[in-house]
């Protein structure tokens, strides 16, 4: 991943989205998505694997920054810790995906794009299918608040629930989806 | 899926996130888990109230401070560990110092002594009682402090858990204290060190399976 250059200018993304600033949130994740494409799909040449699956495993990388962004500590740098979450999924993926290091043909391990900026990739995921597998309460809040966009307390209106309530079914339903995107690409 | 869509939904309504949540989440578990295996002593076993003095009020203060070095230690480890880019090498090398520390004293308590009286020091009077408590009382201890280590993000799950073992053995181990009658430095070398080992060994077994994300 070349993100050397960019440490300082991601690192001041991911302190304001830490604060709730959505739009530096966003620049963060599409920044960040570019990067991750380019290191699996890197990754994956090694083991001979397709671009789409490197798309699932950028989508699932995203949702793991997004849903575990508290546990990133201020007074670290912000690289190693974007480096560390990718590298555990991307190990976690070849477990379930039950590949092993000697798979690799060496003459294949070479010519891999390493830069690539197709926003527009699509992964295998379908997410009306994966909403589906949540549970009702959490699948409405996250309907409301993070696709049609409506704040937390005009969502606690229409779902006729409290907003602390809200908040916490739309961080559990987006923990929740990232866990089922790691079930459907089991074997 | 596309991508772009995605990250669309993931940063429409940014919630503010708390800084040191996950910390106090981790200290909750430690008192809550902590609470939970004196309970389950006091249940069982119960406290020892017979057996007071200078001599055994020296050994159990012994006994606690070995387990807190374990705990405390482990706690500063475990707090590295879920936050990923953080492995903590360093101090995970010095957990093992404290079960040195008691082996050698062990062993210096057992040279001083004549040979006739090691059985005695080694097994004490409830050896088994020990084996099987410590374990029992960590239980509890250890499925809180999963249940905190979850809400982080640990990249080294096999880590995590066996430190989360030894830290839930070490509760365990702090509440048997409370009732065991063996002072002696073999006795606590021995099966203290030895069943919050196992704990760790145990944790490092669960952890994968349990802390996934």
């Amino acid at each position: 991943m070349n993100v050397r250059s960019t440490e300082p200018e991601l690192r001041a993304l991911k302190m304001a989205g830490l604060d709730g600033d959505a739009a530096a949130h966003k620049a963060l994740l599409e920044t960040l998505s570019n990067q991750l494409r380019a290191y699996f799909k890197g990754q994956l040449g090694h083991f001979n694997r397709s671009p789409v699956e490197a798309e699932d495993l950028v989508q699932e990388a995203l949702i793991a920054i997004h849903t575990r962004r508290e546990s990133y500590d201020t007074s670290q740098l912000f690289t190693p810790w974007v480096y560390a979450i990718a590298r555990y999924k991307f190990l976690d993926y070849l477990r379930r995906t039950k590949t092993s290091i000697r798979d690799l043909p060496i003459e294949d391990a070479e010519g891999v794009p390493t830069q690539d900026d197709q926003v527009h990739v699509e992964s295998s995921l379908d997410l009306n299918k994966l909403m589906a597998g949540l549970s009702p309460k959490v699948r409405q809040a996250i309907q409301c608040v993070k696709l049609d966009g409506l704040s937390v307390s005009d969502a606690a209106v229409r779902c006729g629930m409290s907003e602390s309530n809200v908040k916490v079914s739309v961080h559990r339903g987006l923990r929740a989806l990232a866990l089922q995107i790691s079930k459907e690409r089991q074997p | 899926m596309k991508t772009d869509q995605l990250i669309d939904m993931l940063s429409t309504n940014v919630e503010p996130v708390k800084s040191g949540q996950l910390g106090k989440t981790l200290a909750w578990g430690l008192v809550i888990g902590g609470a939970a295996s004196f309970c389950v002593m006091f249940a069982t076993v119960g406290l020892r109230t017979a057996a007071t003095g200078v001599s055994h009020m020296g050994y159990l203060a012994l006994k606690v401070l070995f387990m807190l070095s374990v705990i405390g230690m482990g706690t500063g480890l475990l707090i590295k560990l879920i936050r990923p880019g953080q492995d903590g090498r360093k101090l995970f090398r010095l957990m093992f110092l404290p079960f040195l520390a008691a082996g050698f004293a062990g062993i210096v308590a057992l040279a001083l002594e004549p040979s006739a009286a090691w059985d005695r020091m080694i097994l004490g009077t409830q050896w088994a009682m020990c084996l099987f408590c410590i374990p029992l009382f960590a239980i509890v201890p250890f499925s809180v402090l999963i249940w905190a280590l979850r809400k982080g993000a640990p990249t080294n799950l096999k880590r995590t858990g066996a430190i989360a073992g030894l830290v839930a053995g070490a509760l365990g181990a702090t509440a048997y204290a409370f009732h065991c009658p063996d002072n002696s430095l073999p006795f606590i070398a021995i099966w203290y060190g030895a069943m919050v080992v196992l704990c760790g060994w145990v944790g490092a077994w669960l952890g994968p399976r349990l802390l996934r994300w």
